[in-house]
């Protein structure tokens, strides 16, 4: 089947209204716009919300109690659609997905089906599996990393992701250095990715970009290929902080007075089919986080014989405003 | 009003061009010019501004550049650190007049 959707993408479903904020679709009207599906060039994989990190921005909850992983048989059918549709990008992220099990082999399968295959990790999850061949598989596979680094100040990472993940984290950025990731002329390609550490927006990404570049040689050796600074989706676990914390209010006024129509038209979600640990179809991660299945129904990705057609209407919800605010998330 | 300081006010700065909107103009536009990037980053220049907000203990001044150094990729330890130049440049103010005390009182001691 090819998935469809009803035109006007618009679900039933429960909204906290805070006041000032308008709805994000009600947004999109006002300037006019209409959230749609372009040409889907890149496959994401959600293989689980197992982590050994339980960060307190996750939009997904992603935890070391989390039973939620993708089987063998899931990833057999991933393999199945990816080889059918041939993506330009295929973008593996969890939870951690270096837990997952049988993921080497979700690894080996992919990789031949795609010119460019990411792994998103949260570093502390890959440096635990020293004595297994994952690094090697990916190695071998040119696998690009994409890792999380939210600050170069170990005190502000820890706030994020937990004690001692900051340095942690920079042990592992040595080792892919050593390992040829991230250097100059390298075709192992390492990025990072820099979460703001509190209710606030992300900081501009190419200023942030030289900055990390100069501070992570100087500390400590460190070189990688590009930063990309996103702003925290109001949901899951980030969400409970933002309450608990009493800046839910705040941070939603901030999100949607910051948004910027200009950043509608290179949303990721207009090129990007996202299936789920349980082989779920939907249009971004948020909104498997959001409960938000592609089309309003569930649909797997064994059912798929075609990737989404272009002009298809995406599902949206007022955490849509932490891709639209500012540069937003492309 | 209950107390003289009001976080909510700090929104409604505008409002202070009511009575003289000509002048009020003038100054937001050089504000806005001032914090720009320029030869200086925005956010070495919202690191400056915090900095001065401390030196003048403004409370709006304090929330908003807290604020904006944090959303410009500063971190707590690099406020930290713009505060104690605040505070090394303001005890230094103190005790280089030491320096008239030391020639005043040399002039009138045997």
């Amino acid at each position: 089947m090819t998935p469809t959707q009803p035109p006007d993408g618009e679900r039933k479903v429960t909204r906290d209204e805070v006041p000032g904020v308008e709805p994000f679709n009600q947004a999109l009207k006002r300037h006019g716009l209409q959230l749609q599906r372009a040409h889907t060039h890149t496959l994401q994989v959600n293989v689980g919300l197992l982590c050994d990190l339980a960060c307190r921005h996750c939009h997904l909850e992603a935890g070391p109690g989390r039973p939620e992983v993708m089987r063998r048989e899931t990833m057999d059918e991933v393999i199945a659609f990816a080889s059918r549709c041939r993506f330009q990008l295929i973008d593996i992220t969890g939870g951690a997905p270096e837990l997952v099990p049988h993921f080497g082999y979700l690894i080996e399968q992919l990789a031949p089906l795609t010119p460019k295959l990411i792994l998103r990790s949260n570093l502390t999850a890959l440096a635990a599996q020293e004595r297994s061949n994952l690094l090697e598989i990916c190695r071998a596979h040119r696998v690009a990393i994409v890792a999380s680094f939210p600050s170069t100040h170990a005190g502000q990472t820890d706030a994020q992701r937990g004690k001692g993940v900051g340095e942690r984290s920079v042990a592992m950025l040595r080792k892919l250095n050593a390992l040829g990731w991230g250097l100059a002329g390298s075709s192992l390609e390492l990025n990072l990715v820099a979460n703001p550490t509190g209710a606030f927006l992300p900081a501009a990404q190419g200023e942030t970009e030289a900055r990390f570049k100069r501070d992570a040689e100087r500390k400590w050796g460190i070189v990688f290929n590009r930063l990309f600074t996103f702003a925290n989706a109001p949901l899951g676990r980030f969400r409970t902080w933002l309450e608990t914390s009493g800046n839910y209010e705040g941070y939603m006024l901030k999100l949607s007075r910051s948004f910027n129509p200009c950043t509608v038209e290179g949303l990721m979600c207009r090129n990007l089919v996202s299936i789920s640990w349980d082989g779920i179809l939907h249009n971004c991660d948020f909104n498997i986080a959001a409960g938000l299945p592609f089309g309003g129904s569930p649909v797997h990705v064994s059912a798929l014989n075609a990737r989404p057609e272009a002009g298809t209407a995406i599902a949206t919800g007022d955490h849509c405003y932490a891709c639209t605010a500012g540069s937003g998330f492309t | 009003m209950d107390t003289y300081y009001d976080p909510k006010d700090l929104s409604r700065f505008a409002e202070i061009g009511k009575e003289a909107p000509e002048l009020a103009k003038k100054f937001f536009d050089y504000y806005g010019a001032v914090f720009a990037e320029g030869e200086l980053t925005e956010r070495e220049k919202a690191l400056i501004a915090l900095a001065v907000a401390h030196t003048v203990q403004c409370p709006y001044c304090i929330d908003a550049y807290t604020r904006a150094c944090l959303e410009k990729g500063s971190n707590v330890a690099e406020m930290t650190e713009a505060l104690h130049v605040v505070t090394a440049i303001r005890g230094g103010a103190s005790l280089v007049h030491g320096m008239q005390m030391r020639k005043i009182a040399e002039k009138l001691s045997m």
